[in-house]
């Protein structure tokens, strides 16, 4: 942990969030957030429940604008290119930000085409190319095993921890640069879970991960660096180490020893 | 500048991305062409309605009864106050028996012959055409109790309303989830109470929709009063004799030569029309306060 803490300082930064403040129609959700998000590391995000934090991450990939009352304002820099105005089209902006929900949302289609789905949308492959990216996705996401056999069968047909999994590679195989985790562990049994924090781990080494949890432990076990929101705000930012031994901010030291929260 | 290295990265998505914007342009396109065509005639009967209508409508036509032919003066009273009994009556007959009904197939039907069939038949109700409920009505009420009357209307109402509200009724409470019902079994309350207090509570704005809507769905009906109602070319509240109606009367006054009566048809038209829509935005008002 002390080895990746260290690497983490050196890490550059992915997305840079700026005076960004959020509205739910005229309630005003997230006040002035300014946070920068390492590349290839994990951010958590933790807080008590309507604290703001997957407001926060919604923004990131924009998935707030499907609702005419929520607006964002500030600026959420990514490459040099703010996401909240880009010119960029949404939808190909999004392939370069995925998101895994809290519940598993496998398509009411086969495992394969699960994962084929957000591939066909960008790349034209060829029967034998697509197959390879079905198993590359599936093995990154650690379900190849359970899976390699049953390709054809329906995505629902799995455990909800296996879901996950394949909610976790049909992600990847659009092959993104960010991938947005909004609580994914919270209908998840402890098996599961812990599988789903591995994976984490694993992906980091590819891709920037920010991942919303309820968990403190949870928290504490994947990420390298913690922010904590309380009533919108962000309390505290920093390494993860840091937030949980050496908090700056009382707030923060209540709410991570349980006295509050 | 570095969008430019951004762009690079995703280049290779560009391509096919930009073939389904331009499907999804066409796509709406065609979509929007389509709705244009829908709405255009909707528009066009309305405002042909309400011209005609307004042209009709004067202080005489709430305050006297039909005229005869080739005549000046005259209203629609009686067949206003017809159509109110008996589409009231039919709505307050229909809708405890459609509710209930509704309520068993959603709450203790969903599995087992009787429910089937019971769904089914209903369906068959639903999609019958009002004609043939007028006509049965003629046969076993009319016919035998020799005389058309303003019961056998509601009563053929009545029939047009309750496989609407069965259907409704059965469709809202199905959408209620099951761990609503078993969180009101688990503080120990019984099938009854948990229905009445939470399941249907919870149904209640749309139970109440598919009642206006089924309202608005008789106010209209013109078919089933002719073999039963009939008409009455004078005032009467007396529901076991003939009985004047909007839907008879603006049929008759409308195929007639008289001018004066064409009016009053269309006089009649206007008025169903606006209650109608009434009802309609009622039952959307009522449906949308629920979220």
């Amino acid at each position: 942990m002390n080895s990746e803490t260290a690497a983490a300082t050196k890490a550059r930064t992915k997305m840079t969030v700026r005076d960004l403040n959020f509205y739910y129609g005229k309630f005003h959700a997230l006040k002035s957030i300014n946070l920068d998000i390492a590349e290839k590391q994990v951010t958590a995000f933790i807080g008590p429940s309507g604290c703001g934090k997957s407001t926060l991450l919604r923004t990131f990939n924009r998935m707030f604008e499907l609702y005419p009352d929520q607006r964002a304002q500030g600026a959420i820099e990514m490459d040099g290119d703010n996401l909240l105005t880009t010119k960029e089209d949404v939808a190909l902006l999004r392939a370069k930000i995925g998101m895994v929900f809290q519940k598993p949302t496998p398509f009411p289609m086969s495992i394969y085409d699960n994962i084929a789905f957000g591939v066909k949308l960008f790349e034209r492959l060829s029967r034998s190319e697509m197959d390879d990216r079905v198993e590359w996705a599936l093995r990154k996401a650690a379900l190849w095993n359970e899976a390699k056999d049953k390709l054809g069968q329906n995505g629902t047909s799995l455990s909800g921890g296996q879901q996950q999994r394949l909610c976790i590679a049909r992600g990847i195989a659009v092959k993104p640069e960010v991938i947005l985790f909004d609580e994914p562990c919270s209908a998840l049994d402890p098996i599961s879970t812990a599988k789903i924090e591995e994976l984490i781990e694993e992906l980091k080494a590819d891709y920037t991960v920010a991942i919303v949890t309820h968990n403190m432990q949870q928290a504490a076990r994947v990420s390298d660096y913690t922010a904590y929101m309380y009533l919108g705000e962000l309390i505290e930012f920093g390494e993860t180490d840091q937030i949980f031994i050496k908090p700056k901010r009382k707030e923060t030291e209540d709410y991570i020893t349980g006295r509050f929260g | 500048m570095s969008a430019v290295v951004n762009a690079g990265r995703s280049d290779y998505r560009l391509p096919m991305h930009r073939r389904r914007k331009v499907i999804n342009v066409i796509a709406l396109v065609l979509s929007l062409a389509a709705m244009t065509f829908g709405l255009v005639w909707l528009i066009w009967i309305l405002v042909e309605t309400f011209l005609l209508g307004v042209d009709g409508l004067r202080l005489a036509t709430f305050t006297q009864d039909t005229p005869p032919p080739n005549t000046d003066s005259g209203g629609l009273r009686n067949a206003i106050v017809g159509s109110l009994m008996m589409v009231s009556l039919a709505t307050l007959i229909g809708t405890p028996v459609g509710v209930l009904s509704g309520i068993y197939l959603a709450e203790y039907g969903q599995r087992g012959w009787f429910g089937e069939v019971t769904r089914f038949i209903n369906d068959i109700l639903l999609a019958a055409p009002s004609i043939v409920i007028g006509l049965f009505i003629y046969a076993v009420v009319v016919a035998p109790r020799g005389g058309f009357s303003g019961w056998s209307g509601v009563l053929a109402l009545a029939l047009i309303v309750v496989p609407v509200v069965v259907r409704t009724t059965e469709n809202m409470l199905a959408l209620i989830p099951n761990s609503l019902r078993e969180a009101a079994y688990a503080v120990g309350a019984s099938k009854y109470v948990m229905i009445k207090s939470v399941t249907l509570k919870a149904a209640i704005a749309g139970v109440i929709t598919g009642v206006l809507l089924a309202l608005a769905r008789i106010a209209g009906e013109t078919a089933p009063l002719l073999f039963t109602a009939l008409s009455n070319q004078f005032f009467s509240a007396d529901l076991s004799k003939p009985m004047a109606n909007l839907p008879v009367t603006i049929f008759k006054f409308a195929m007639s030569p008289f001018e004066n009566w064409q009016k009053l048809a269309w006089a009649g038209v206007f008025l169903i029309t606006l209650g109608v829509l009434v009802l309609n935005i009622l039952a959307r008002m009522l449906f949308h306060k629920k979220d």
